[in-house]
């Protein structure tokens, strides 16, 4: 997956606002649907983005259920803090070696990593999306988590989460964990949303004829959920992957004071390169995590869509199936022909013979109720759990000296302008492009694999390559910092601008071509109101990209010195450095507070306005 | 307990369904009885409540009310001796033909060679061979139904249960199959020991039924019942076909009440609310001007359905309307224009719109919204507010369903108007 962005989702359907304004149901629309009858075709790699949606659901402003959850989050990271108490004072980062032999090496780990990630992640997606989808009691309270955890600025765990690791496991074991649950956490929300909302949506029809045809729970499974999902759940993994390589390089490179928390792997290998100022080492490193994004993208992920595009919904023959050489190759390969009659699918008959023998029918008819007084105990005493831990919470922020609170608030002012910057940046430069590439096929075939593989490397792995050019600019990391941060937003916003650009009915342009509107009137009337919801889009996720990054970004240990400036990000890496464990509670605290509060005042307002005004359907 | 020579009983079943404090009932005390070799249609408008009512026969879906008996035992969880051939197909598109048959039988734990024998025998009695790794997608819709058919058989259900199967195919589809079902059922080439088919064309309920049940809207009831005595195959043309078409129509379009009951209540006040067809107005000045170039301006209403080519059930929406403004007296299966009728039909599109303007302020809705909007401030209200207000008489989509036409004929009479902007509602 080629696509650099992080909190994007995707979904086979649109949202319809419920009495009480929240999610209640997905209209399915089929995929690769011609976006407009009469507009160009886009190309190939485009189509992908315009079946892409990041999902918004349509809270308004703050609820009952976001202050629950909220409180949880806060209990996790005080408790992670509490652990962190007795981190060790130093920690020895591994020795990683420059030479281009070690690169296998690294490149394996890296991906281990990324694997044993998703494959947590879909484990717990599969579990979590069935339970929220299934049972109304649970659904009321994982859906809220679901929507304010896939929000949060990931990377601000990461401090606590390594530190809290690394007092209960040996240094090793601990980072590698961490960047495991770190990845994890940054994969699984947008791949639970799609499996749930797959699930609520599926047709009534095929529920129905699942029921009247006796399928049991795993054949319902297997014939219904899955392949329903399929597509939605495949879009989302690669996003999945995609956000995974920005948080794995960050993870593998994180350094503090003392506490050197690297991990043998492509993210520590350039970084050490980028200490040593070894020009060759970074351009070997670079090489080969692009190589490596690429040969996933080509042996994984496009043979997986060419597969799967037997699954999609609607009853039309789609007029550019994806395609892929490799899932060509491997259909005709006679080796496989033989597995797959002699071993596959004898195995998995066997499978399902045993499973129908076995597994229950699911209950008829209406949604069960089950026994909820379980539920409720577990409940109560998970409150009394969640009040107590908020009450610790909230002392250890009272310890802090109230002058570091000017110090957050100024900090997260600091970054939300850093942000606000590198935001508008991107916009400025990505409308013209996009625009420009979207409307104009000869640009597009041109331009596209460039971009593509530009924007394939995650942006935390160029950090430390970047700084050995930018620390040098005026300014200091100031600036620096917001370059660093339009890394990993500019992309993302490129490609929703290109796929809103290509999206733009032919007949439109037609007609104002046709009345003579001038440049500027056209772009006020036509262009930039098609743009909105693209734009809206790409800009949520590049914002929470930018929040992301100001982790990394606005402290950094480079070639044995401390570059840091004012900043939430700053705040929270020199409060794990200094081991000022209530500024790291009330600084991470903050800051999640923050971007939640932004999302669901402002992004969420104008995600509403370009569903509703904007659409092109 | 005896069987009474029944395959399927429905026992005064009801069927409600509660939003915030309403409730709304969907099927009211519903009787019902299946013999074998029987072949029946539930036919009725939309919203009647016949899907329903067949998705408590099957099990699908447990009545607030009543009971189900299948050969004499009441029914619980889904019967296992039916199946249902849906509207839709409810094919799994990301399986092939054979696998959809297949996949059936596999749910049942047939071993897979049998099951793999059998797919292929129904898919060639059906006609489908050559087609059986093919993607339903690949396939037109009469062959989709086809593979509906033969997913249903492959079970050998006792009870087959047909939910509309041949109004989502085009006409010459639909025919070929309808006869393709009657040979197979009629031969007895099919284990299946009753049909039950929901319809709201009455010329097929015609066609292919027994016996058929005539259903009625708010509430979902059973209004009549009707044998059809007829030979197969049955000749659409023949005077005895026509008479009993004749017959239906006139049991499903009623017979014109005191204007009155016609109008029914407004929101608010006692009484039943009439529900106005979602129908545009076009379709009913088409409609009027066709019934005035007939002598004696009256026509059958069964004869009207085939030269405008409208299916019956939109025909029967037509008439309604015709009868709720006064345009129209329908008695014995026939439409007669009344005077204003007749003005209307021959009235230039800016009259048309006068009258139109002066009927729809009778209409209890209309009046209520009407004097809503005087007092509202600045004359206008928003949507929301309004749908609200609706869904205290109606069920929440079926109150949306009432906005939208309220609105739709408000504009086209220019009596109220309508800007999506500010989602506002506002006078004229």
């Amino acid at each position: 997956m080629l696509i650099p962005s992080f909190r994007g989702k995707i979904s086979r359907g649109r949202q319809i606002r419920g009495n009480d304004g929240k999610i209640c149901a997905m209209r399915p629309y089929p995929q690769n649907r011609p976006v407009n009858s009469g507009t160009p075709k886009a190309p190939p790699f485009l189509r992908r983005v315009l079946t892409f949606r990041t999902e918004q659901p349509y809270h308004r402003g703050f609820s009952r259920g976001d202050a629950a959850v909220l409180l949880i989050v806060a209990v996790l990271i005080y408790g992670g803090i509490r652990l962190a108490l007795r981190a060790p004072e130093t920690v020895e980062g591994p020795a990683i070696s420059l030479s281009p032999s070690a690169l296998p090496y690294y490149t394996f780990r890296s991906v281990g990593r990324m694997a044993a990630a998703y494959a947590l992640s879909l484990l717990f997606t599969l579990v979590y999306g069935r339970l929220a989808a299934y049972n109304r009691h649970a659904e009321r309270i994982l859906l809220p988590l679901l929507d304010v955890l896939q929000s949060v600025p990931i990377l601000s765990f990461l401090p606590v989460v390594l530190l809290s690791l690394s007092a209960i496991l040996p240094e090793r074991i601990a980072a590698e964990l961490a960047s495991i649950v770190l990845i994890f956490t940054s994969q699984v929300w947008n791949m639970t949303f799609a499996w749930y909302q797959s699930l609520t949506t599926i047709p009534k029809e095929l529920q129905e004829a699942s029921a009247i045809f006796r399928f049991n729970t795993w054949l319902r499974f297997k014939v219904l959920e899955l392949p329903f999902a399929a597509i939605s759940l495949l879009w989302n993994s690669m996003m999945s992957w995609a956000g995974g390589w920005f948080f794995l390089m960050a993870a593998e490179i994180f350094t503090v004071g003392e506490r050197d928390f690297r991990l043998p792997g492509l993210g520590a290998f350039l970084q050490e390169a980028a200490n040593q100022g070894d020009t060759r080492a970074i351009l070997w490193g670079i090489g080969t995590l692009v190589l490596v994004i690429v040969a996933l993208d080509q042996l994984v992920w496009r043979p997986l869509l060419a597969w799967a595009d037997r699954f999609k919904l609607e009853m039309v023959e789609g007029e550019n199936p994806p395609t892929s050489w490799f899932y060509d190759l491997l259909r005709n390969s006679r080796l496989l022909g033989w597995f797959s009659e002699k071993i596959w699918q004898p195995l998995n008959e066997r499978v399902d013979a045993w499973l129908i023998g076995r597994a229950a029918m699911p209950e008829a008819a209406e949604g069960k109720t089950g026994r909820p007084y379980l539920l409720y105990a577990l409940g109560i005493a998970f409150g009394l759990g969640l009040a107590y831990g908020g009450f610790r919470a909230a002392m250890m922020l009272f310890t802090m000296p109230p002058e570091q609170w000017g110090e957050i608030g100024l900090g997260i002012l600091a970054t939300f302008l850093r942000v606000s910057a590198s935001l508008l940046i991107a916009l400025a430069w990505t409308i013209p492009a996009g625009v420009i590439i979207g409307t104009n096929r000869r640009a597009a075939t041109i331009l596209q694999p460039i971009v593509q593989i530009v924007a394939s490397v995650p942006a935390t792995a160029l950090f430390p390559v970047l700084l050995l050019v930018i620390v040098g600019l005026p300014g200091g990391l100031d600036f620096a910092a917001i370059l660093l941060m339009l890394m990993g937003t500019q992309w993302y916003l490129l490609f929703n601008i290109i796929a809103g650009a290509s999206a733009i009915p032919q007949d439109l342009k037609y007609t104002s071509a046709l009345i003579g509107l001038s440049r500027w009137e056209r772009w006020r009337t036509l262009i930039l109101p098609s743009l909105f919801p693209y734009i809206i889009t790409g800009s949520i996720t590049a914002s929470g990209g930018a929040w992301n990054a100001s982790i990394v970004a606005e402290h950094v240990e480079f070639g044995g010195r401390t570059l840091y400036t004012t900043g939430i990000g700053a705040l929270i890496s020199r409060a794990t450095a200094a081991g000022d464990y209530p500024l790291l509670l009330a600084a991470t605290l903050t800051m999640i507070l923050t971007v939640v509060l932004i999302n669901r005042t402002f992004w969420r307002r104008l995600y509403r306005l370009a569903e509703e005004k904007y659409r092109m359907e | 307990m005896s069987t009474n020579g029944y395959l399927l009983e429905v026992r005064h079943v009801s069927q409600i369904y509660h939003s915030g404090s309403r409730r709304f009932v969907a099927l009211q005390d519903v009787n019902l009885a299946v013999r074998e070799g029987e072949f029946l249609c539930l036919l009725g408008p939309s919203g009647c409540g016949k899907s329903t009512l067949l998705r408590i026969i099957t099990g699908l879906q447990r009545p607030t009310e009543g009971i189900v008996l299948y050969r004499g035992q009441p029914l619980q969880g889904v019967n296992p001796k039916a199946t249902i051939v849906f509207q839709t197909f409810a094919l799994f598109p990301w399986l092939t033909v054979i696998e959809n048959v297949e996949v059936a039988l596999k749910a049942r734990g047939v071993h897979p060679k049998l099951r793999t024998a059998r797919a292929l025998d129904l898919l060639d009695r059906v006609g489908l061979d050559g087609f059986e790794l093919a993607y339903p997608r690949e396939l037109s819709g009469g062959m989709r139904q086809k593979v509906g058919f033969a997913r249903a058989m492959a079970v050998e259900p006792e009870l087959l249960c047909l939910d509309e199967p041949f109004s989502a195919l085009d006409v010459l589809s639909a025919e070929a199959l309808r006869g393709e079902l009657l040979e197979l059922w009629t031969e007895g080439k099919i284990p299946t020991r009753a049909i039950l088919m929901v319809t709201h064309n009455i010329e097929e309920a015609v066609f292919m039924a027994d016996r058929i049940v005539v259903m009625e809207k708010n509430p979902g009831r059973v209004v009549a019942e009707m044998t059809v005595d007829l030979p197969h195959p049955r000749q659409r043309r023949s005077p005895e076909f026509l008479e009993r078409v004749d017959r239906v129509y006139g049991l499903l379009a009623g017979e014109t009440q005191p204007e009155y009951v016609e109008l029914g209540a407004a929101p608010g006040e006692p009484g039943r609310i009439r529900a106005l067809p979602p129908i545009t107005l076009n379709d009913l000045a088409g409609l009027l001007e066709h019934v005035a170039e007939m002598p004696g301006h009256r026509h059958d209403l069964y004869r009207l359905a085939e030269e405008l080519r409208v299916d019956s059930d939109h025909l029967l929406q037509l008439t309604e309307v015709a009868e709720l403004l006064g345009f129209a007296t329908i008695g014995k299966g026939d439409i007669i224009l009344t005077p204003l009728g007749e003005t209307f039909a021959e009235a230039s599109i800016l009259a048309r719109k006068e009258i139109f303007a002066t009927r729809i302020r009778r209409l209890p809705i209309f009046r209520w919204l009407l004097s809503m909007l005087s007092v509202a401030e600045g004359r206008r209200l928003k949507w929301d507010i309004v749908l609200r207000a609706l869904e205290l008489e109606f069920p929440p989509a079926e109150a949306e369903k009432q906005l939208e036409t309220i609105v739709n004929w408000g504009r086209y009479a220019e009596v109220i108007a309508y800007d999506d902007a500010t989602e506002t509602i506002f006078l004229e």
